[in-house]
């Protein structure tokens, strides 16, 4: 008894210690997660909001078209452009010489000129009239606004000068100024001017690949659990399956991308950078991780329902489809859901088969080019503007709040389904 | 499973000195089949059993066995652990085939068809000889479902209204038809263990079989439950012919008409149930039953 209570002691500590081990894990852990989404959020909120500058147009209908006409082609012709830096020069008139013209119009995005376009194709009326009209400013504009210039550099390490800062005061004073919601980025597709660039380019493109490699991942993966529990021998070969699917699970993506231009490119001849052919690799990709937790999901089906089945005459085949798989499906979606999630973070192999393109237009189906969104984030933080940076974390947040929300319907999936026996 | 030889010492020199008596027996000319004491026949059987060996993998679990099951009849099959009686009442309904590595050999015939004959389906062998497990195992449906379920697969019923009916005589057949009326589309699983045993032998009953076994159905059961089932198997026996391994000896006295004891994959006594537990012939059945091991 003695030497039980000397021992005791000891015992007790080790598990104070061993609790605070894990306890230490988890604070290190939550730590570096905190860390990490503190920092992106940090560099990226402002990204959700775009300096818009109030421009007085006067719709000349010199440079658009007479007034009166509603027909389209030559509507479009116009020259809005001109349009925009007569504009300028009209709020600062004192602005003469040719390179101080060039910096002036420079604080307005290229954009403003798409922008008044669109709003003369849709109302021809307004032509030969003036209105206020809030258009994007440059990005550089954007970041001054936004606090991201340091202005106690000297001027030519700047990229807005002093004459642009006293402009952007006069604008200021007189209200021009404002920063609003970033509409344009949840509804453009790439461009080279960060304030015109979206992510629904980017966006759309991963729903298209996401749906490929779902509608072929998700009943491929679980005929081939299902036949691998329930129906094939256990013998040599299906050990020898069971090997080679654990390994592929293990392969790393970019073998996957590598396979997929062999194969889907140059043998079968499908197009570059499209979202089918991203989907097909990403399929590949997930077949694994979608067929080792099937088949977990099947194991854990008690053997005693698979009995009691049994037991009243039902067939293996209506034991299958009638007790152990919608007992399993949670857990099959769950995995699924899981697969789906680390295939819409995926990047290595999608570089491989040229989704690494810049492509602008927003993709229509799954045979357009497009990007995802992992690739339009590495693209971006590639690009030197100040802009991308935080469009960079935007669009991680973006991706984010995806992965996020697809595993919390994984959990919820688990929790709804969850059965006791 | 359970079934697996336990060759430890005791058994070991159990074993030996039960083959020194069945030497004793047979030089007496009491044993009519393979070593088994006592009558394996019946006069009207439902199913017969001759030469059964049971092999899993190389390991053979159940040694020559005869055995006949008379028609509304009770048997028990008694034995200690590892004995192969519920090995052998797998093999009454096929439960076996679905273990890989398990071989039955030899015949066993349920009205004269042979059960393992290739050409007889055992969807329809399965209807007819239904089985109770020793853990309540319904289906995570309702209760109406669980026990719709046979008649479903099978065709059984004609319309909903037909299906209703079946649904309740079997539940009054298994006595929890009272218990559970109003709430037929709930949960099966959310009945006490009894009444999920109760709503298992509903189950078995709604596909009207002929021979409905039981492997220690009341293992997992409280006294009050397992008296509720007793008097279920008494009541059933007027129109079922069944056949229950249990652990209990005095289960077996109070619900079986027959007691068949095994042991280490061997049928050693069949008899009469008074006849085994007031006079049982061999030494074995003998130490058994008055506790002396199992």
């Amino acid at each position: 008894m003695v030497r039980v209570e000397k021992g005791l002691a000891r015992r007790y500590r080790q598990e104070r210690n061993f609790k605070r081990l894990g306890l230490g894990a988890i604070l290190l852990g939550l730590l570096f997660v905190s860390f990490l989404f503190i920092s992106i959020i940090a560099n990226g909120y402002t990204a959700f909001q775009q300096t818009f500058v109030k421009l007085d147009v006067y719709y000349d209908p010199e440079m658009i078209a007479p007034v009166g006409e509603t027909d389209p082609e030559i509507l479009s012709a116009g020259n809005y452009g001109g349009l925009v830096k007569a504009t300028m020069r009209e709020l600062f008139p004192s602005v003469t010489n040719r390179r101080d013209k060039k910096k002036l119009y420079g604080l307005i995005s290229t954009g403003a000129s798409y922008q008044l376009r669109e709003r003369v194709m849709q109302d021809p009326s307004v032509i030969g009239q003036r209105e206020s009209i809030w258009v994007p400013a440059d990005d550089d504009v954007d970041m001054l606004i936004k606090g991201h210039i340091d202005l106690n550099l000297p001027e030519s390490d700047r990229r807005i000068k002093d004459d642009q800062l006293s402009w952007i005061q006069g604008l200021q004073e007189d209200d021009r100024v404002e920063k609003r919601f970033n509409k344009t980025f949840f509804t453009a597709g790439d461009s080279r001017e960060p304030e015109l660039s979206g992510i629904k380019g980017a966006a759309s493109g991963s729903f298209f690949t996401l749906l490929i490699c779902l509608s072929i991942s998700f009943p491929v993966g679980v005929a081939a659990a299902v036949y691998l529990e329930e129906f094939a021998p256990k013998n040599r070969w299906t050990d020898l399956i069971e090997v080679n699917i654990n390994n592929l699970a293990a392969v790393p993506s970019i073998v996957f991308g590598l396979l997929g231009l062999a194969v889907f490119i140059n043998f079968f001849g499908l197009p570059r950078s499209v979202p089918m052919v991203g989907g097909l690799v990403l399929a590949l990709m997930t077949l694994p991780t979608i067929i080792i937790a099937s088949r977990a999901a099947l194991k854990s089906v008690p053997p005693s329902i698979r009995e009691a089945a049994l037991g009243v005459g039902a067939s293996p085949m209506q034991t299958i489809t009638h007790h152990v798989l919608p007992l399993a499906l949670p857990g099959m979606l769950t995995g699924t859901i899981i697969g789906m999630a680390q295939a819409l973070g995926e990047t290595a192999p999608l570089l491989m088969i040229g989704m690494v393109a810049f492509i602008v237009d927003i993709p229509g189906g799954a045979m357009d080019p497009s990007a995802v969104l992992p690739v339009q984030i590495y693209l971006w933080a590639d690009s030197p503007e100040r802009a991308f940076v935080e469009r960079t974390s935007a669009a991680i947040m973006v991706l984010l709040a995806f992965l996020i929300s697809m595993n919390l319907l994984a959990v919820w999936l688990r929790k709804k389904f969850e059965r006791r026996w | 499973m359970d079934d697996v030889i336990n060759q430890d010492g005791t058994v070991a020199r159990e074993l030996k000195t039960g083959t020194d008596a069945e030497v004793d027996m047979q030089s007496t000319n009491e044993s009519q089949s393979r070593g088994t004491v006592g009558d394996i026949y019946v006069d009207d059987p439902r199913m017969t059993c001759r030469n059964v060996n049971v092999y899993y993998g190389d390991k053979q679990a159940i040694f020559d066995i005869d055995l006949d099951i008379g028609k509304n009849q009770v048997i028990s099959m008694i034995g200690p652990s590892g004995c192969g009686k519920s090995t052998f009442l797998r093999c009454l309904n096929r439960m076996n085939d679905t273990i890989d590595v398990c071989k039955v050999t030899g015949q066993i015939k349920m009205d004269g068809q042979d059960i393992y004959d290739g050409a007889l389906d055992v969807v329809p062998l399965r209807a007819s000889v239904g089985m109770v497990f020793q853990k309540p195992n319904p289906f995570p449906k309702s209760i109406y479902d669980n026990i719709a379920y046979g008649p479903r697969i099978h065709g059984l019923s004609d319309d909903k209204q037909h299906l209703d009916e079946i649904v309740e005589t079997s539940l009054k057949k298994a006595g929890l038809w009272e218990e559970v009326k109003d709430r037929l589309d709930q949960p099966g699983t959310g009945l006490s263990g009894g009444q999920q045993q109760r709503l298992c032998i509903a189950r078995a009953i709604a596909v009207s079989p002929e021979v409905i076994l039981m492997d220690e159905p009341c293992s997992a059961l409280d006294p009050i439950a397992t008296a509720k089932i007793e008097e279920l198997i008494d009541e059933l026996r007027e129109n079922y012919t069944i056949a229950i391994v249990t652990h209990s000896m005095q289960q077996a006295a109070r619900v079986s008409q027959r007691t068949a004891y095994f042991h280490l994959g061997k049928l050693i006594e069949v008899g009469e149930t008074d006849q085994i537990f007031t006079a049982p012939k061999h030494r074995l059945t003998e130490d058994y039953i008055t506790g002396r091991f199992g």
